[in-house]
């Protein structure tokens, strides 16, 4: 199978989701004797094909111009269906990240592709079936494409491992015919949410609060552990919609899905749709006053006691481990 | 102002989920079954703009004959006209083949501008609307969460991860909303009473012109299951300090996750 990942880049930088992406597109390709390559577009990018062809990339399509300096799904869709159609990609791989689920689709319906949402698991023995959560979670549900058919997926950052595959990494410069017309929706800027932390779809560690909070002021407390452990401030939905907290905080069926190495819920009882968003987790830590609450049923390890004792006590206790360390 | 609505009829947030007796599809038992959340900003925002410039707000979903339930909703929110789009052939309808039977219908619905929810919950494929776009060749705006427009021109806030994308574009387009984008507004009585005798247009396949064969499903469901039970877990005891203590100890020896 010819395998062709999107690599996206913001600021010049790779994200690590790309790496990863570029890795299950190495695996896929030699599960199913065929090859890999990367797209990436942007300006002054060519130099981010090292980094693709040691995660597997045999060539790397590069798109350099003033018009892919600024992501948008014009120019970008276009582009990749390019690099797609020149490449003959039999399989077209995203993270699903804000850019790849704004742009796959684009890409697909171009196309005339099925597209595959935020895939977590990839089977390959005895035909590839790939594995995604439905209902934010509560299920799973496997899926193989048409055969001899092209598709589209998304893969679920922080999910798939980053190998060591290295590949030639070939540099093709991408003849991909965008025109400034073609772009009819332009970013004219991005506002940076002044002096936040990582966001919860992307952190490693999510520090999340709920109605237990009483109130916006104090978030502070979570937003000290999140830090010392530099990670993500999360909320569930009842204080999301008290309008303590804004809803790109959100974690749960009507928030966002995440999977991080440790999530830390913190006067969180545990409503089925927050629990559906939260629960492959790989550590669950529990705090609540509550003991009935159906949080401690997922949760790693439970400490039942008053969030405003216990996480104070709990950022001192990992920056004492640090300066220990 | 035109405005197009997409909505989608699904089983609410709180709805526990089995997996039926074929193994491949869902049992979802009694399941409150209610419009798509994100589908109410969308609703919203259609009506807002009707509310400032006229117009008529239609709304169209593609389902069986139950999804009338969350056009009516529509309707008594305020929208004008509703659309059904449903035949047997539409019954596994996926994202792809779904934008297919949206952009057929919308073919025979002129509009300034085409409205939908960032994704519909339970598949949670979030494609529908930039297929959609792509497939009528206008542009798309996803995840938006502020809009202003003056004459054709829209200036629309998206969430990207730790921040916002500030995007310039024109009518016609497509926009998928966002919580924070509004407050949907509940229905009056009086929108109930006059969603009753509202009529709902009913569109088949032979409708729309398009081919059943067509319409397959570009994956094939193989299996579905729930996901693993967790381990049980250690509940600590002790005073809360030493508690906090023996966390952060397990948490790093144990866990390995600081």
């Amino acid at each position: 199978m010819k395998v062709l990942v999107f690599a996206e880049q913001r600021d010049g930088k790779l994200k690590k989701a790309s790496l990863e992406a570029m890795s299950v597109g190495r695996d896929l390709a030699d599960a199913t004797g065929g090859s890999a390559a990367a797209v990436v577009l942007g300006q002054g990018v060519a130099g981010l094909a090292e980094a693709l062809g040691k995660a597997g990339a045999e060539k790397v399509f590069v798109g350099d111009d003033a018009l892919f300096a600024q992501y948008s799904n014009d120019a970008y869709g276009l582009a990749v269906g390019k690099a797609a159609q020149v490449f003959g990609a039999e399989a077209l791989l995203f993270s699903a990240t804000a850019m790849g689920k704004d742009l796959a689709p684009k890409v697909t319906a171009r196309l005339g592709i099925g597209l595959l949402s935020d895939v977590t698991g990839i089977v390959t023995e005895g035909g590839v079936l790939f594995r995604r959560p439905i209902y934010a979670g509560k299920a799973f549900a496997t899926l193989a494409p048409q055969s001899g058919k092209p598709f589209g997926l998304t893969l679920r950052p922080n999910v798939f491992p980053v190998k060591d595959s290295p590949k030639a990494g070939e540099v093709v410069s991408l003849d991909h015919g965008v025109v400034p017309g073609d772009i009819k929706a332009v970013v004219e800027k991005i506002v940076t949410a002044q002096g936040e932390l990582l966001d919860v779809a992307e952190a490693n560690v999510i520090v999340s609060g709920g109605r237990g909070m009483k109130g916006p002021e104090n978030y502070k407390i979570l937003e000290d552990l999140a830090r010392e452990m530099g990670g993500a401030v999360g909320a569930s939905r009842a204080a999301v919609d008290a309008g303590w907290i804004s809803h790109s905080h959100q974690v749960g069926q009507t928030g966002k899905v995440v999977s991080p190495g440790l999530y830390i819920a913190c006067g969180i009882s545990g409503a089925i749709q927050h629990l559906a968003g939260m629960s492959s987790s790989k550590v669950i830590v529990a705090i609540n006053k509550d003991p009935e609450a159906p949080i401690f049923k997922v949760a790693t390890y439970g400490i039942v006691g008053d969030l405003f004792e216990v996480v104070p006590l709990f950022t001192q206790a990992v920056k004492a481990m640090k300066a220990g360390a | 102002m035109n405005v197009l609505v997409c909505v989608k009829h699904v089983p609410d947030t709180e709805t526990r989920v089995k997996v039926a007796a074929d193994g491949l599809h869902l049992d979802l038992g009694e399941a409150n079954w209610v419009v798509n959340p994100y589908d109410e900003y969308a609703v919203e925002q259609g009506l807002q703009l009707k509310e400032k410039l006229g117009g008529e707000v239609t709304v169209i979903t593609v389902g069986g004959d139950d999804a009338t339930k969350s056009l009516r909703q529509a309707l008594a929110m305020g929208a004008d006209k509703a659309v059904l789009c449903s035949d047997p052939a539409f019954e596994d309808a996926d994202p792809w083949s779904t934008a297919r039977i949206l952009a057929a219908a919308a073919a025979k619905l002129p509009c300034d501008l085409i409205l939908s929810g960032k994704h519909g919950v339970g598949g949670d494929n979030q494609q529908v609307g930039s297929l959609l776009g792509q497939l009528m060749g206008i542009p798309v705006v996803t995840v938006v969460t502020g809009m202003d427009l003056e004459g054709t021109s829209l200036m629309l806030k998206r969430e990207i991860e730790g921040g916002t994308e500030v995007v310039k574009a024109s009518l016609p387009c497509v926009i998928s909303c966002q919580k924070g984008l509004n407050e949907p507004r509940y229905p009056s009585l009086k929108g109930i009473m006059a969603a009753k005798k509202k009529e709902i247009t009913a569109w088949k396949a032979a409708d729309l012109g398009l081919d059943p064969a067509t319409l397959a499903p570009s994956f094939q469901l193989k299996k579905m299951e729930l996901p693993p039970p967790r381990p049980a877990g250690k509940i600590l005891s002790g005073e809360i300090p030493d508690q906090v203590k023996e966390l952060v100890k397990l948490l790093h020896d144990e866990a390995k996750a600081i």
